[in-house]
């Protein structure tokens, strides 16, 4: 029953090739699609926010509130947009053109000079709250550089004391492109593991060419390699791709070890292309397969992978929910092969769950299929 | 005319419905999702661990270490006794960052002399570890202020529309459009490739529908199920998360609406250029992945190279998102809702108007 004839396989696999090759959308799934959205990922999203439009409404003409203002449009990262009043400013924030308004009340200068708490209103856009975390912090620091600046002059020479320097490993200059390339990665072939397998079997079953192919004397074993291998071959050449693609074109360091890299993805591709084909086995029915794919495959990628959003920072329920997930342990492996090095602690417990999760769902889908024969 | 219309309308919906297994894909992965993705679509820094190499044995360190230790971000202070401990719980990812306080640091302080403390971030995770390096920089600020710095007045800041910067109060609005693409999308495209699959569009084709109302017919349905898929998250958003609801619920329904009449008309565009099912798959996966990392949901648009914002405009998803988060969280009334609803419009009749000129060129 789950006897391997070599020649048979090779005939499979060679038919499912064929069948790869003459769909034009799979060589557009496999390769134009990786390459395009990996660009995506790497210009489209960008969480250095090195420039932020805020509008400035200064109510006070004193030497004091002028000069902060100034310190205001000295800040590179401040865009100062103007408006006549407080309602056209809160009007440009409510259609989104300003993330962020200060407001210098009309008794700022008497104040400062009187030593009291200065009027100053800062406020955000809370519905972007990365944004207007930004916003608060850049006011706040140029605030304190003005303060700073003064200070000698009100109250004599400044008091030495602590003193924070900042240090960012693995990624010094903290070029957010860098960590969500490797990530974006993984979702990428996540998503294609998912495409390219999902619709195989059941596109058989829609067809009835499946009942023709369990007429003959395959095995499930044989069924399904052939219809892994050839997958397994493509998305390993997307994968190449990717790299590629990170590292020559857009500059993303890789500082692990290739042969790892490959490892990995092995592992990775095994798990992906299993599930999808598990999808596909049970649901015999294309739109079904297809949706349940992208729903299981892609969402859950980009939200629960940690790629953009930190795992550690999730409730402990849904901490434990992605490790379900093989797309989690591919973003940790690429981010740490990328950015640090082949790190043992890290490479060896990912590549452990990722076999798992191979081997459970191609076990789960070897199951179904053998139900199927007989 | 119109019964005929009806009738093809619940033709479709029973296709899609009529089958519990379809059913259930367009049911659950909506419930799942909306319990899920608020939970884990966060920017905010939560049960990080913080590790301290202290080299000093003065009072000072001891202080910032306990006030470092009061931060709601981190939930655990490793303590490392050495270099290499500390290369290896930072290599490990099992602290966010690490704070290395000098031997000196007492003294110095004592002594009026400048006293660094370094702070290390894992660059593999920038975001959050410069968000928690923010933390850390407030706690010790905190700090030299009570030790005599420059006194330094606070601002004071008002969040508008979000004064606690929740982040599900982003989150759940925008979920609300991007969980009703796939289903939309879905019903739409695969439609009139699963008729072409199985030869019964040609059985459509010969009835007396004309290709308008065959597009109508296959359009309705998708709108129908964005709607319903819209108003549920909406609805799990304001009474389950409590999201506030302060805009106008008309203006809610029109924008899912318009929204809806966008996507049936990518999916139906989608359709008309695909011969299979798996063909029309991709198609919508092409269209969905970018429309989502382009919709300032992920990262924020302002801060995209010129091109991409280009796109990110006539990206339906950008105005959708737009447009929820204004009803809910900023009030919006439908004069504030038209700078989005028109090029949601806009992109409606130009994709069902190209899809209609496809349909009509393959009866032709």
């Amino acid at each position: 029953m789950s006897g391997i004839s070599p020649r048979r396989l090779l005939a499979l696999c060679r038919k499912e090739s064929y069948q790869i090759v003459r769909d034009p959308s799979n060589i557009l799934i496999a390769f134009v699609l990786p390459v395009m959205l990996l660009f995506l990922y790497g210009f489209a999203i960008n969480l250095d926010i090195n420039l932020v439009r805020i509008g400035v409404l200064r109510l006070d003409d004193g030497p004091a509130a002028v000069s902060f203002e100034e310190q205001l449009r000295g800040t590179p990262s401040f865009e100062i947009h103007h408006g006549a009043s407080l309602q056209a400013l809160q009007g440009a924030m409510a259609r989104g053109e300003i993330r962020g308004l200060v407001v210098i009340q009309n008794d700022f200068s008497t104040r400062w000079a009187h030593g009291q708490s200065a009027a100053i209103q800062v406020l955000t856009d809370g519905s972007e709250p990365n944004t207007a975390n930004f916003v608060s912090a850049y006011v706040q620091g140029a605030w304190e550089k003005w303060q700073e600046a003064r200070a000698p002059l009100s109250d004599g020479t400044p008091v030495p004391g602590l003193e924070l320097r900042q240090r960012a490993w693995y990624n010094p200059a903290t070029i957010s492109r860098d960590y969500l390339v490797p990530g974006s990665i993984a979702v990428v072939m996540t998503v294609i593991g998912a495409l390219l397998t999902s619709l195989v079997v059941a596109r058989e079953w829609e067809r009835g060419t499946m009942e023709a192919l369990l007429a003959t004397p395959v095995t499930a074993a044989e069924l399904l390699l052939s219809k892994i291998l050839p997958y397994y071959l493509l998305g390993m050449v997307a994968m190449a791709l990717c790299t590629l693609v990170a590292v020559v074109l857009m500059g993303v360091p890789f500082r692990g070890s290739f042969l790892v890299l490959a490892g990995s993805s092995t592992l990775f591709l095994g798990a992906a292309l299993g599930f999808g084909l598990f999808l596909s086995t049970t649901l015999r029915n294309q739109f079904e397969a297809a949706q349940a794919a992208l729903t299981a495959g892609f969402l859950p990628a980009m939200m629960l992978s940690g790629f953009v959003f930190e795992i550690s920072s999730m409730p402990a329920p849904v901490r434990l929910l992605t490790r379900l997930f093989p797309a989690r342990y591919f973003t940790s492996s690429l981010q740490t092969l990328f950015q640090a090095g082949t790190v043992r602690s890290i490479l060896v417990p990912d590549c452990l769950f990722l076999a798992l999760l191979m081997a459970f769902w191609i076990t789960l889908t070897a199951r179904k299929t053998t139900r199927t024969l007989d | 005319m119109l019964r005929r219309l009806l009738a093809l309308i619940r033709k479709e919906l029973q296709i899609v419905l009529s089958n519990p297994k379809s059913r259930a894909m367009l049911i659950m992965p909506v419930v799942l999702q909306v319990v899920l993705f608020p939970f884990a679509a966060t920017m905010e820094v939560k049960h990080a661990t913080l590790a301290v190499y202290n080299q000093d044995s003065g009072s000072a360190s001891v202080e910032v270490i306990q006030r470092l230790s009061r931060t709601a971000a981190f939930d655990k202070i490793k303590l490392v006794h050495s270099g290499p401990e500390l290369r290896e719980a930072m290599e490990s990812q099992e602290a966010l960052l690490a704070v290395a306080i000098p031997s000196d640091f007492s003294r110095r302080l004592l002594a009026r002399e400048s006293a660094p403390l370094q702070t290390i971030l894992d660059g593999r995770r920038s975001n959050s570890s410069q968000i928690a390096g923010a933390y850390v920089t407030q706690v010790v600020s905190g700090y030299a202020r009570e030790r005599g710095a420059p006194a330094t007045t606070a601002l004071d800041v008002r969040n508008i529309y979000n004064p606690n910067l929740h982040s599900m109060w982003h989150v759940l609005p925008s979920l609300v459009a991007i969980i009703t693409t796939i289903g939309c999308l879905f019903v739409t495209a695969l439609s009139v490739a699963r008729e072409r699959e199985e030869g019964t569009f040609d059985q459509l084709l010969v009835s007396p529908l004309t290709p308008v109302y065959i597009m109508i017919g296959k359009a309705v349905p998708g709108i129908l199920i964005a709607l319903a898929q819209g108003l549920f998250i909406a609805g799990v958003a304001a009474w389950g998360f409590r999201v506030p609801f302060t805009g106008s619920l008309l203006v809610l329904v029109v924008g899912i609406l318009c929204y809806g009449m966008a996507l049936a008309g990518i999916g139906l565009f989608i359709s008309s250029i695909c011969m299979t099912q798996q063909q029309a798959f991709f198609g919508v996966f092409t269209f969905m992945s970018p429309a989502i990392l382009l919709s300032g949901y992920v990262g924020p648009i302002e801060n995209m190279p010129l091109p991409l914002r280009g796109l990110a405009w006539i990206n339906p998803l950008t105005h959708t998102i737009l447009i929820m988060k204004g009803v809910f969280l900023k009030g919006f009334g439908f004069s504030q809702a038209w700078p989005y609803l028109w090029p949601l419009l806009a992109v409606a009749v130009c994709t069902l108007t190209v899809a209609l000129t496809m349909f009509r060129r393959h009866i032709a």
